[in-house]
């Protein structure tokens, strides 16, 4: 399906997309359903190499201008999104939105300050940004290098509320941006498409790549659950294949995986064991159902094991 | 490491108030502003360190004949890395370690903490949780009866991906703010057993910020937790920013007659927090 829509998309134009469809060898835009485009990210961590592009980012575009979700792992992913926007549409962006404060989907920001977008998120997303800002910068200018050069940590004007949903109107098209109580961190935000019934979930679902928990286990579970139910066509997940296909199979598959490791971990609590006995033992059996298993595992059991002590 | 993160990870710029800041903020002032950052040598940060704390005093270095440290080679999660400090000696009245000294050296504040033992503990085996804010040295001294002082130390590479030292939510920590726990197995007198006391406090860093006025939350931690039994002090640790949110201490105790357990812990703001459970 992609490779269809991504032919029909180079295309009209051909000159100019010619040299648009050049460039997407090294920064491929998926078309996923009418008006809406991602760059799926590798499932590597960041690196010099991957220039930070390991998260799922993208745009929507309406009749009036652009909403960019998630801006990418680096300026110079920001610049490439920018880029991408530009050889798809005339139409300016209005909205940048953000829907956690990780690394690898806001780093981009500064590469749209230009054209004066409203940047939007979660109403906890400034604090969470405060938090984190120094620790990030550190590491992530060391761990990215040059395409770090220029990333700034752009505090929404525009906030969500929870419970209180957030219409934006793009032009003959509107978007419905919900805020959530703690799931995958504590201020994760998610974008609705109306007209394509596209739902963008941010990284509260990980496809084919390893969840990772920086907010409450319980909270990721039972927000899983409620958006599992929603009637949606079309899923722009975090991280790994958008589609129509896979979703459904990957909230069950991350609520496995979350369900399985809380279960294990409240016994090893029960029984009055460690963390250090927990990452030892817990959810290994999962080893072959994820991508980069290794590297954020044992942090997701000693993550929840701090939760669950408090149950 | 600059100046600036120590600044942040208290907050107030303004109002450093806690002496025991104050020290390491001198000591960050005058001896590391060189040129060469932490993560270029790996030792660069310890002997300022070693002079603003241990003076002149000689400190017996691979001491691992006395004491072990375990951290995970990497750390998992920046916000939560489980260490554990054992000796094999067995502590008694003629010789014993009055306290160990817990140093994480690049992070904002290295001084993690120190614990005050009593000989009665008669085993050293503690566990706790820190935060870890890049690749580190960690290390312990310890300080025996005879004021002689020893120091092992380990490498913690720092987590890759998004975690970060402050906390998860911020709010959910705040809300359960002062609930103690201690947990243990039902004891058995003169056996040895594992209890773990953990304090539910945000632990603030100072790096958090007011959702309103969008400044800087002071630093808010657990300063002192003292655990006795039968009104007999067994270990009192002074700790700071460097601990996790929800501090907690794993230790092994042999309770000899039955009595009472006791927790008080006091925070930065004097709060105080106390919990008590019959053996």
């Amino acid at each position: 399906m992609f490779i269809r829509n991504l032919s029909l998309w180079c295309f009209p134009g051909l000159l100019l997309m010619q040299v648009a469809c050049a460039q997407d060898q090294a920064y491929p835009i998926e078309q996923v359903t009418d008006g809406i485009y991602y760059h799926q990210g590798v499932h590597e961590d960041a690196s010099k190499e991957n220039f930070g592009a390991i998260a799922n980012v993208g745009f929507i575009v309406g009749d009036d201008c652009v909403a960019v979700i998630d801006s990418g792992g680096s300026y110079k992913e920001g610049e490439l999104l920018a880029k991408a926007v530009k050889q798809t549409t005339d139409k300016p962006v209005c909205y940048v939105i953000n829907t956690h404060v990780h690394p690898d989907h806001l780093l981009g920001n500064a590469a749209f300050k230009q054209a004066e977008p409203s940047f939007v998120g979660h109403e906890k997303l400034p604090a969470a940004l405060m938090a984190r800002k120094d620790f990030f910068e550190k590491n992530f200018a060391e761990t990215l290098g040059e395409a770090y050069q220029g990333a700034e940590f752009i505090s929404p004007d525009q906030t969500v509320a929870i419970g209180e949903p957030l219409t934006l109107d793009l032009g003959q098209r509107e978007i419905v941006l919900t805020a959530y109580s703690t799931a995958h961190t504590d201020h994760d935000l998610t974008v609705m498409d109306k007209n394509t019934r596209t739902l963008w979930t941010g990284d509260l679902l990980f496809i084919d790549r390893i969840p990772a928990l920086d907010g409450s286990i319980n909270g990721w579970i039972e927000n899983s659950k409620k958006l599992q139910q929603m009637d949606v066509s079309y899923v722009v997940p975090g991280h790994g294949p958008a589609g129509k296909d896979q979703w459904q199979q990957g909230w069950q598959k991350q609520l496995a995986y979350l369900t399985l490791i809380r279960e294990q971990i409240r016994a090893i609590i029960y029984d009055f064991g460690t963390i250090d006995q927990a990452t030892a033992s817990v959810g290994l059996t999962q080893k072959d159902n994820w991508i980069l298993f290794e590297d954020y595992h044992r942090r997701n059991v000693t993550a929840a094991f701090v939760e669950l002590e408090w149950e | 490491m600059s100046l600036l993160p120590l600044l942040n990870w208290n907050g107030n710029k303004n109002s450093l108030s806690l002496s025991w800041l104050r020290l390491p903020l001198l000591f960050l002032i005058t001896g590391l502003l060189s040129p060469a950052s932490a993560s270029d040598n790996t030792e660069a940060i310890w002997p300022a360190l070693k002079q603003t704390y241990f003076g002149d005093r000689q400190i017996r270095v691979e001491a691992d004949d006395l004491l072990t440290i375990e951290a995970p080679k990497r750390a998992e999660d920046a916000a939560i890395v489980p260490v554990t400090i054992k000796s094999p000696l067995k502590q008694t009245t003629a010789r014993h370690i009055s306290a160990l000294h817990l140093f994480i050296d690049n992070n904002p504040m290295p001084h993690a903490a120190t614990f005050y033992l009593a000989p009665s503990l008669k085993q050293v085996d503690l566990s706790t949780r820190v935060r870890v804010d890049s690749y580190t040295h960690m290390r312990v001294v310890a300080e025996m009866n005879d004021g002689t002082l020893h120091m092992i130390k380990t490498f913690v590479k720092a987590s890759g991906g998004c975690s970060a030292p402050a906390g998860k939510d911020h709010s959910a920590a705040l809300a359960r703010l002062g609930k103690m726990q201690i947990r243990m197995r039902e004891a058995t007198l003169g056996k040895a057993m594992p209890v773990q006391v953990i304090v539910s406090h945000p632990n603030n860093s100072g790096l958090q910020m007011d959702q309103v006025s969008r400044g800087y939350i002071p630093a808010h931690y657990v300063k002192t937790l003292a655990i006795s039994y039968n009104d007999a002090p067994l270990i009192k640790m002074e700790a700071g920013i460097s601990i996790s949110e929800d501090p907690s201490l794993r230790f092994v105790f042999s309770p000899e007659q039955p009595g009472v357990l006791r927790v008080q812990a006091t925070d930065s703001k004097e709060q105080k927090f106390d919990q008590k459970k019959r053996l």
